[in-house]
């Protein structure tokens, strides 16, 4: 079977997090009653003025400006044609020409395999306005509900030819993109509720080849692993296509999360001829560059960046780096952390360690000083009694020898639900590290003499067990030995 | 500038219009006629003159992100052909 190359352009629609629409100044929420957030401008009634959302065209001029990309300094919208019950007005404002979007020619790092970074063409980044929801009713008919209708919807859409070629790569672009969007605070990106929405288009061509293949869309994917499983699929698929004397047709495809396939699907215009025309019912955009600077200066470190700097500067792995860097609120917890002399490894262990264990068992969010719980439309978590620092306090008791990790560890718990720092608890419960010279002697001897078993397992070529006997020492000094002293010291009263 | 008979029927097609072979013809003849006013335009000299995307000389027209409060269910279903739990019912859609 001959080798087939994968090119994958992404499309991302993102619902942007402006309290109110975008033409007009119905709510934005998710969920509710159905038509309980319309007016005559969303519903396309006669003699509505639609007016542009000012909050909304700067959300995208500073995701295009995150993104690298081109600033249309004079930028229209369009008019989309279409007839489907979907859009009342029978038209999508949207943005349409080479350089007419907001933002266009820009570029997104993403992961590479080796370690570095990987860039992948921006060729656009455009607003225009959602549609309604669309559901089909037993006993037939169709139902619609406008409340979605007009919310702001920003478009990111890749360069040709693609740059990505992987199932792996398509999962980090999007990864990578919907981290950008919450830095940005622009959308909340929740996948699985529609409100960061991607539709891959996959085309394959054999080795060697330089004309791009067929490609095919695939809707319905609402997860990263979805995008990654429906690239494979499609990449798979086609290439039995043609393996097996067939063609691969141009079409929309759906994805079916539980068959793990996907499935043709009838699309709702067969031509697509959208008749692109300005729209005279909203007059033209201009920007001074003075203002697009302004925007510049609010766009914060980008999450790739930061997730490699804290590897160079820190030494953490790119693991740890990836889960401080994969929540903004995280990054910045751990950077006031930091910034308050803690040492930046250790942090980070509590941190993506036992903290986030807590976290996630309580469903608390953990808040740097200044921080905001995360803007969405869903409900506000609550803010953990931890601080960074709770963390730095901890991170200096175990460092400076006074408390043993098992101890701190128990500490942060209590701290955790108490609120206390972890050096009150230390001083009130008395729990400081025992390094007492005469204390560790004593209480090792007395479990030598209490063991007589594992001491002649031991004796006998056994090292492990000593494992069991220090850890004997330290349940009856209730983890307070110093455990490198206890270790040092059962060593040498064996050996005698 | 002249507009074909099919290039009519496509138009009437996307706009949903069901039309028949004369009122094809009928609006074959209007539209032409529109073009050739199109044509006139077409005619004058526009050299110096910076392409407009709007006639009014207005830019930057937009609101503030303040939430406020548009119709109630009830008014705006109330013209609606039909409707049935707070929704506007259209006829079957055919996708998926
Ligand atoms: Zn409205």
């Amino acid at each position: 079977m001959a080798r087939y190359l994968t090119s994958v352009g992404m499309e991302v629609h993102a619902e942007l997090l402006t309290r109110s629409k975008m033409f007009c100044r119905c709510e934005v929420g998710f969920g509710g009653e159905p038509n309980t957030r319309v007016c005559p401008v969303c519903l396309g009634l006669p003699g509505a003025l639609p007016v542009p959302n000012r909050v909304a065209i700067e959300m995208v001029l500073r995701t295009a400006l995150a993104l690298n990309c081109q600033i249309a300094y004079d930028s229209v919208f369009h008019r989309k044609n279409y007839f489907y019950p979907d859009l009342p007005k029978g038209f999508q404002v949207s943005q349409y020409g080479e350089t007419n979007p907001l933002g266009y020619y820009g570029t997104l790092d993403i992961p590479a395999a080796d370690g570095g970074t990987k860039t992948v063409r921006i060729r656009r980044v455009h607003l225009e306005e959602d549609t309604g929801k669309l559901m089909h009713l037993p006993g037939g008919g169709s139902g619609v509900d406008y409340n979605r209708a007009g919310v702001p919807l920003m478009e990111i859409v890749t360069d040709f030819p693609p740059d990505i070629t992987t199932p792996d790569e398509a999962r980090d672009y999007l990864q990578q993109l919907r981290l950008v969007l919450l830095y940005l605070g622009v959308c909340d990106g929740k996948m699985e509720q529609g409100s960061m929405r991607c539709e891959p288009n996959i085309s394959i061509r054999p080795e060697g080849s330089e004309t791009y293949g067929t490609k095919t869309e695939l809707k319905n994917l609402n997860s990263f692993r979805s995008v990654q499983m429906g690239v494979e699929y499609e990449t798979e698929r086609q290439s039995q296509v043609i393996e097996s004397g067939g063609r691969v047709v141009q079409e929309t495809r759906g994805w079916n999360e539980s068959t793990q396939s996907s499935f043709a699907m009838r699309t709702k215009e067969s031509e697509q001829d959208y008749r692109y025309f300005p729209c005279p019912d909203l007059v033209p955009m201009h920007f001074e560059e003075a203002s697009i600077e302004r925007l510049r200066a609010t766009i914060p470190e980008l999450p790739l960046a930061k997730q490699r700097r804290y590897q160079g500067e820190f030494g953490l792995s790119e693991y740890d780096a990836g889960v401080l860097v994969g929540d903004q609120s995280w990054a910045g917890f751990f950077e006031e952390a930091v910034g308050q002399g803690g040492d930046p490894k250790a942090v980070c262990n509590w941190m993506n360690g036992d903290l986030l264990r807590l976290l996630n068992e309580t469903g608390q969010v953990a808040l740097a000083g200044g921080q905001a719980v995360a803007h969405g439309h869903g409900t506000p978590a609550t803010v953990s009694k931890v601080t960074p620092a709770h963390i730095v306090d901890l991170v200096r008791l175990v460092g400076s020898g006074q408390i043993n990790s098992k101890t701190a560890k128990t500490l942060l718990d209590d701290a955790f639900s108490s609120g206390d720092m972890p050096s009150r608890l230390v001083e009130a419960k008395g729990l400081t590290q025992i390094s007492d010279d005469g204390f560790i002697k004593e209480t090792v001897a007395q479990v030598i003499a209490e063991n007589p078993g594992p001491v002649e397992q031991y004796k006998s070529g056994k090292q492990g067990v000593i494992g069991f006997l220090v850890g004997q020492v330290m349940k009856s000094s209730q983890g307070r030995a110093n455990p490198t002293m206890v270790q040092d010291e059962m060593r040498r009263q064996l050996g005698e | 500038m002249s507009i074909s008979l099919d290039e009519v029927r496509h138009v009437a097609r996307l706009a949903r219009l069901d039309l028949d072979e004369s009122e094809l013809m009928a609006f074959q003849g209007e539209l032409n006629q529109l073009l050739g006013h199109f044509g006139d335009i077409q005619g004058v000299d526009v050299s110096g003159v910076a392409p407009k995307p709007h006639a009014v000389a207005l830019q930057n027209v937009w609101a503030e992100d303040e939430p406020r409060f548009g119709l109630t269910r009830e008014q705006a279903l109330r013209n609606a052909a039909n409707s049935r739990a707070g929704l506007f019912i259209v006829p079957t859609i055919i996708e998926e």
